[in-house]
C-alpha cells in the first residue's frame, strides 16, 4: 500500500521522540527551495533540523569565474549565453543583467544546445556558453562539445565551471560532527546513480537516503533517515528509485568523461576542492572560452562580513547572519547564498515567516 | 498603401492620412471616432474611471492571444474591477520604421475585434513613426479607457474585511507562461494558450448576482496573484491561501515546475480575483461559473485577523510566507 502525507508525518514524529538532536544536510538547491516552498520545516519535531549545504551551483561558482564572465560578455561581438539563474549574480556592481540592460549581447538558453543555434545562426560572431552546474548539466555541455565538434562549429566556446559533488562532499563532512545525516541529491543520483553515494554511509559514517522533490518524496526520505538514527543503522538508501538507478545513466556519465576529466575547482566559501572539478580534455581545449578570449582570473574581494561560507558548510543558518534581511536581500545580495533563487539565504528570505 | 510603414507616415501630412484613413478608421469606425478631431467628444454619466496602461510584448504574437487584444483587454478589465462599464478607449500607437503594414492590419484587426467582444469603441487614436533601432520589437501600444459608472449598479468598495473568502475566476498563470514559452522558444508542446480576455461581462455578472456581495476586486496581472494578496491585507488581516485549491492548468503547472517557477508569481490577463463575505461565497462561486470565463472559478482562501501577511497553507499543513515579488522572474535550470 501507499501511505499517505499524514502517515509519514506521523511516521516522522513517533520515530524522532527522544531521538535526540539529529541535523539533515540538504545539498540540491531545489532540495532547499522545494523544503522552504512546502514549509517543511514548519511541521517537523523540534529536534530534526534541515540544514542547506553547498548544493546551489550558482552560490558555490567562484567570484573569478563570474569576474571572468561579465569581462568575456562584455566585449564587442560576442553573444553570451547563460541559464537564468547566473543573470543577477553580481560582481562588485555589475551583473550580466546590468551588462544585458547596458546593450550587450547576453542570451537566455535553457540547454546549451540552444547556445550551438545560436553560433550557427551568427557565424562571424563569438558564442560563448556559461557551463554551471553539478553532474546533471555537465553531460549536456559535453553534448554541446560534442555537436560542436562533430559539426565543426568553431565559432562556440565554453566558460567551464563544471563541479562533482561526492568529493566536495567528502572534503566538507570529513570528521566532523554537526550534520548527522545526509539528504542526496535526486538529480545528481540520477546521473551518477545512487550508488555513488556508498561513500556517505561507508568514508564518512552518516546515514543517507537519495530524495525526490515533492513534498512527499522529501518528508519519506526524511523518514527513513530517522528510522536509521533509530536503529543506529548507517546506510544510503535510495527513496528516489522511480527515477535513480543504483548505477545512473552510463551514457550520460561516459560522454561527460569523454569530454571533459577531473580537475581541482574553487568553491566560493569553501576554497579550492582536489578534483572536484571537471576540465576539458586537451584533444577539445580549443572549446575553452578562457583561452580564447586569453582571461587571466581577477580576484574580486568577497564580501565583509558575510557568513555565507559557514552557511555553505552548514555551521550556520541565515538567520543567524547580523546582515540577513537587513542590508542583504535578494534586491542588494551581498553573499552567494543570497542570489540564486535556490541558495539558502534566498530561500530562508523568501519563504520567512 | 505601403508595405513598410515609414517616418513618412508619423509625419502629419498625406501619408499619415492614409494610414488613418486605410488602416485605422476601417477598423475602429464608430460615430465618436470618425470625425477624426483632435478630441473626441463622449457622452459621459455623473461619475466616470479612467485608465490607462502601454503594452510592450515580445514576441507580438503568441498563443491565445497578442499586443492588439492584450492592449483592449488590459485597460477594459482595469476599469471592469473599478466597478465601472466600460465605454470608451484610445489607442496611441508607437511604431519603428520598416514594420509590415500587414502585420499593422492585423494587430488593429485584433483590436477591433477584442473591442467589440469588450462592448468598448475606440474613440480617439495617434501614431508615431521612430527610426528603426533595432533593438525594439516594431510596436508600442498605449490605451487610454473611460468607464461609467450606471445607477443602481454596485460598486465594491474595494476593502477586504475578516471572514471574508478570497475567490479566483479561472486558472491561474496561463498568460505569463505562454507569452514566456513563445518568447524564450522553450517548446513546450502542445504551446500554452494565454487566457488574455475582456471579463466586463463575467464582472456585471458577479456584481449583480448576488447584488453588493463583492467586497474588493482586482485583475492579478503583473506580480500574478501574489502581488495583489499582498497588496490587499492591511494591518489588521491576514490572507490565508489554500495552496491545493489554485486551478491551474495541469500544462501550465508542469511548465512552471520545469523552470523553477511559482505559478502564485506569473501574470495573468484572464483572470479576476474577488473577496467576498462568506456567506455571500457560495452564490458568486456559482454566479461566476455559470459565465464561459468563470467556470473554472474556486474559492482559494479566506481573511482573518491579523498583521498583514499571506500565508500559504500546503496540503498536508504546513505553512510559508508569501511575499512581495521582485525584479523579473527568470527560468531556474541548474
Amino acid at each position: 500500500m501507499r501511505y499517505g502525507i499524514e502517515d509519514v508525518i506521523n511516521g516522522i514524529r513517533a520515530l524522532a521522540e527522544g531521538l535526540g538532536d539529529v541535523t539533515i544536510m540538504e545539498v540540491c538547491g531545489t532540495h532547499t527551495h522545494s523544503i522552504r516552498r512546502f514549509g517543511i520545516p514548519s511541521i517537523l519535531p523540534s529536534n530534526i533540523k534541515l540544514v542547506s549545504g553547498p548544493g546551489c551551483p550558482v552560490c558555490v561558482t567562484a567570484q573569478e569565474d563570474i569576474a571572468a564572465a561579465l569581462d568575456i560578455a562584455d566585449q564587442e561581438d560576442v553573444i553570451f549565453t547563460c541559464f537564468g539563474d547566473m543573470m543577477r549574480v553580481p560582481c562588485g556592481n555589475a551583473s550580466l543583467y546590468s551588462l544585458y540592460e547596458s546593450g550587450r549581447d547576453i542570451r537566455l538558453v535553457t540547454s546549451p544546445l540552444d547556445a550551438l543555434e545560436i553560433a550557427k545562426a551568427n557565424p562571424g560572431r563569438q558564442v560563448v556558453y556559461f557551463a554551471i552546474g553539478f553532474e546533471t548539466t555537465a553531460p549536456h555541455t559535453a553534448a554541446l562539445i560534442e555537436a560542436a565538434n562533430n559539426q565543426k562549429v568553431e565559432n562556440i566556446s565554453i566558460l567551464n565551471t563544471h563541479k562533482t559533488m561526492p568529493q566536495a562532499l567528502q572534503a566538507l563532512l570529513s570528521g566532523q560532527k554537526k550534520i548527522n545525516a545526509l539528504l542526496c541529491p535526486g538529480h545528481v543520483a540520477s546521473v551518477i546513480g545512487a550508488n555513488a553515494f556508498r561513500f556517505v554511509p561507508e568514508k564518512l559514517n552518516l546515514p543517507a537516503a537519495v530524495s525526490g522533490f515533492e513534498a512527499y518524496e522529501i518528508l519519506a526520505a526524511v523518514l527513513k533517515i530517522i528510522e536509521l538514527c533509530r536503529y543506529n543503522r548507517v546506510d544510503c538508501v535510495n527513496m528516489y528509485p522511480g527515477v535513480v538507478t543504483a548505477d545512473g545513466n552510463r551514457r550520460a556519465v561516459e560522454l561527460m568523461y569523454r569530454f571533459m576529466e577531473p580537475a581541482d575547482a574553487v568553491w566560493r566559501g569553501l576554497g579550492i576542492i582536489k578534483k572536484s572539478g571537471l576540465k576539458l580534455r586537451r584533444e577539445y581545449a580549443r572549446f575553452d572560452a578562457l583561452a580564447r578570449f586569453e582571461i587571466t582570473h581577477r580576484k574580486p574581494e568577497e564580501p565583509k562580513g558575510c557568513i555565507c561560507a559557514r552557511i555553505l558548510r552548514g555551521d550556520k543558518t541565515p538567520d543567524e547572519c547580523a546582515r540577513f534581511g537587513k542590508d542583504c536581500t535578494p534586491d542588494t545580495p551581498f553573499g552567494p547564498c543570497m542570489v540564486s533563487s535556490e541558495g539558502s539565504c534566498a530561500a530562508y528570505y523568501q519563504y520567512r515567516d | 498603401m505601403d508595405d513598410k510603414i515609414t517616418l513618412a507616415h508619423g509625419s502629419g501630412g498625406e501619408k499619415y492620412r492614409e494610414l488613418v484613413r486605410e488602416v485605422f478608421l476601417p477598423a475602429f469606425s464608430n460615430e465618436y471616432f470618425d470625425p477624426l478631431n483632435d478630441a473626441a467628444v463622449l457622452d459621459g454619466g455623473a461619475k466616470i474611471a479612467m485608465t490607462t496602461d502601454s503594452f510592450v510584448v515580445k514576441p507580438l504574437f503568441f498563443p491565445g492571444g497578442d499586443i492588439g487584444s492584450l492592449a483592449v483587454s488590459g485597460t477594459v478589465n482595469d476599469l471592469a474591477v473599478s466597478g465601472a462599464r466600460s465605454a470608451y478607449i484610445s489607442v496611441g500607437m508607437i511604431i519603428e520604421a520598416g514594420f509590415e503594414t500587414a502585420v499593422l492590419l492585423k494587430i488593429v484587426d485584433s483590436i477591433a475585434k477584442t473591442a467589440r467582444e469588450a462592448g468598448v469603441r475606440v474613440v480617439t487614436g495617434d501614431t508615431k513613426v521612430i527610426e528603426n533601432r533595432g533593438a525594439s520589437d516594431g510596436i508600442y501600444i498605449n490605451t487610454a479607457g473611460v468607464g461609467v459608472f450606471e445607477p443602481d449598479r454596485p460598486i465594491p468598495p474595494q476593502k477586504i474585511e475578516p471572514g471574508d473568502r478570497i475567490i479566483v475566476s479561472g486558472c491561474i498563470a496561463s498568460h505569463g507562461m505562454a507569452v514566456m514559452n513563445a518568447r524564450e522558444n522553450l517548446g513546450f508542446s502542445p504551446p500554452i494558450e494565454s487566457d488574455a480576455a475582456p471579463l466586463g461581462k463575467m464582472v456585471r455578472t458577479v456584481l449583480e448576482n448576488p447584488k453588493n456581495a463583492v467586497r474588493a476586486m482586482r485583475d492579478p496581472t503583473r506580480g500574478g496573484v501574489a502581488a495583489t494578496l499582498c497588496e490587499w491585507v492591511s494591518q489588521d488581516t491576514d490572507i490565508v491561501l489554500y495552496e491545493n485549491a489554485l486551478p491551474i492548468k495541469p500544462e501550465v503547472s508542469a511548465a512552471c515546475r520545469l523552470l523553477g517557477m511559482d505559478p502564485l508569481f506569473i501574470a495573468n490577463e484572464g483572470v479576476i480575483l474577488f473577496s467576498v463575505p462568506e456567506n455571500c461565497a457560495d452564490s458568486v462561486l456559482n454566479s461566476l461559473k455559470s459565465t464561459e470565463q468563470g467556470k473554472n472559478a474556486a474559492v482559494i482562501g479566506e481573511v482573518k485577523p491579523g498583521s498583514g501577511k499571506v500565508i500559504a497553507k500546503t496540503e498536508f499543513g504546513a505553512r510559508r510566507r508569501i511575499v512581495m515579488p521582485r525584479g523579473e522572474l527568470l527560468p531556474r535550470i541548474c
